[in-house]
């Protein structure tokens, strides 16, 4: 499920992180609350330990995604919600950056997808409830099953909608969703099968060791807990879709903008004797002047020279860079 | 490059990935000429192009799999290849748009790639803690790396163990796969737990004592540079 950085637009990218980075923010508070430091070495395990498990990754065809189990049901469960948010955050830093699963700017993305469905969703609507009145091997598989089928869902269906808003694919977004969300309903039960069996191991072996056993035995706590959850999401949906339709909307770019308020055009021209100089040298050593086929001055802006013009200089940059570093060698070894 | 300061390769990095992604989906030339900056670092950085490719492996099938399906849906034609003669090739708006989303794909790699090869991950972290990132989650990071090798080691012994109580079986019996995997995390989180111990008992508090990093004027124009060059291709090319 682990989107790619291609796979993002920035602004979508940006509004993503933002939400992300609040969520963070609420389980750093939360885990500060907690001040209970002999969790963060069982952080740290739990961390590699999902981290070993999501490197379990096939490809889904069409879809630009990836299968896998998630573990943030499981890292909830003996974590509890805000240490399990904080510590998925790592894993997916950490498989993006050693094993380029993920990426840098589609971050806020991943982490909403798969560490927030799982980890508040999955702990707080879903695993809370059911175990407010003890554990049991039957409910623990029924959380399990539930929450992971459930917040894989939600988390593939952000995938879908983050693909379509960021506008890279051309596939419709009923043959996305079509594909999407039925294989992910195959691969949740799965997880949920392997998560229940790993909890109900630690059930019977370390019952201590599972979160939120037992905890809600307020029936108006948990109720309200419920209702404002349930508000929170709406609200945080509410954000998610103004922010992003903002972005998406038809502004010119910063650069054009600025211009357009400064000189109150978005084109500049220029004229005058150093000017036709410098159009006179350009068009004499350009390697494809005026454009030598149809359609180049087409509205998308790309054009077959232009093309060839930017490999050039890509070859150009190639030679430099490796005369810097002959450069280098050499005068590194006359040092010596 | 693996002695810059960290903050400003990560923040290269970053820079860059988001100018790459934020180009428009035709605009092939301009992305083209964003190589410059991975053609450098593996260059002047002394990287191995190999591995850079191999760790296309897991995002290029699914770049790919997306991008693939922009010439079916997209078929205006955007410019033709010698027009005029017998052999004129008539490109279309999806095959650019197909073309830029696999550099994008590609770039955003590379160029993780090279923070990563030129740059410790206890660097890494002590830049993120310099962006006032919270300690706990640069810990949990450090933590992750390192109990990593750790997993792979008990798990190592519980698959030896289970080969010679059971042989000659094909893999794991089903039945056994949550007691094994559940032992497995168990053992792991003792071995956590006696190095939370020993981490107490040398004086750890919560905090990793990471040795400060002086800022050089190459610090400072290494980012300036990058960040200049991507505004310049973005904008003003």
């Amino acid at each position: 499920m682990h989107m790619a950085d291609a796979l993002v637009a920035p602004a979508v990218a940006g509004t993503m992180y933002i939400l992300s980075t609040a969520a963070a923010g609420v389980s750093v508070a939360e885990v500060r609350k907690e001040n209970n430091p002999e969790k963060i070495p069982v952080m740290g395990v739990m961390g590699a330990f999902v981290f070993a498990t999501q490197m379990l990754n096939f490809t889904i065809p069409g879809t630009g995604s990836s299968g896998h189990l998630c573990g943030g049901m499981m890292l909830s469960a003996l974590l509890g919600p805000w240490a399990g948010f904080l510590t998925m955050i790592g894993v997916l830093l950490v498989q993006g950056l050693l094993f380029a699963d993920g990426g840098l700017l589609a971050l806020g993305c991943n982490v909403w997808n798969m560490a927030f469905y799982g980890c508040f969703v999955g702990a707080l609507l879903i695993w809370k409830p059911i175990m407010k009145k003890g554990a049991s091997k039957a409910k623990i598989i029924l959380a399990s099953i539930l929450g992971c089928v459930l917040t894989l869902q939600l988390g593939a269906f952000s995938v879908t909608l983050e693909t379509l808003i960021s506008g890279i694919t051309e596939l419709p977004f009923s043959v996305f969703v079509a594909t999407m969300q039925p294989i992910h309903l195959a691969i949740g039960f799965v997880e949920g099968l392997i998560t229940a069996a790993v909890l109900c191991f630690v059930h019977e072996a370390r019952p201590s060791l599972l979160w939120g056993v037992g905890e809600a035995t307020d029936k108006n706590e948990g109720k309200l807990t419920f209702k404002n959850t349930i508000i929170v999401l709406a609200v945080v949906a509410a954000i998610c879709g103004g922010i992003v339709s903002l972005f998406a909307s038809a502004f010119p770019d910063g650069l054009e903008w600025s211009m357009e308020q400064v000189a109150g055009t978005a084109e500049l021209e220029a004229a005058g004797g150093a000017y036709d100089a410098a159009a006179g040298i350009q068009e004499a050593t350009s390697l494809l002047p005026d454009y030598a086929f149809k359609g180049s001055e087409s509205a998308v802006g790309t054009s077959f020279s232009g093309i060839v013009g930017a490999l050039v200089v890509v070859l150009i940059t190639v030679g430099a860079c490796y005369a810097f570093k002959f450069f280098k060698k050499n005068s590194e070894s006359k040092a010596a | 490059m693996n002695r810059l300061h960290p903050v400003g390769k990560l923040l290269v990095c970053v820079f860059y990935i988001l100018v790459v992604t934020s180009f428009d989906k035709y605009a092939l030339d301009k992305l083209i000429l964003m190589a410059v900056f991975p053609i450098f670092g593996f260059v002047v950085g002394e990287l191995s192009i190999k591995e850079g490719l191999y760790r296309m492996r897991l995002i290029l099938p699914l770049v790919l799999f997306v991008g693939i399906f922009n010439p079916f849906f997209d078929r205006n034609v955007l410019f033709s290849i010698g027009e005029g003669t017998a052999h004129e090739i008539a490109v279309t708006g999806g095959v650019i748009s197909m073309l830029t989303l696999m550099l994008k794909g590609f770039y955003a790699v590379l160029s993780a790639y090279i923070l990563i090869a030129t740059t410790s991950i206890e660097e890494i972290c002590y830049g993120l803690r310099a962006i006032h990132v919270p300690k706990i989650i640069v810990i949990v990071i450090m933590l992750i790396y390192r109990y990593f090798g750790l997993m792979g080691n008990e798990a190592n012994r519980i698959m030896t163990a289970y080969m010679l109580r059971a042989p000659k079986q094909k893999g794991i019996h089903y039945r056994a796969w949550g007691s094994l995997v559940g032992q497995w995390l168990l053992r792991s989180m003792d071995r956590a737990s006696a190095v939370y111990e020993s981490m107490t008992l040398r004086g750890f508090n919560g905090d990793f004592r990471v040795k400060r990093k002086g800022v050089n004027p190459i610090d400072v124009l290494y980012p300036a540079a990058w960040i200049l060059m991507f505004v310049f291709i973005r904008y003003i090319y």
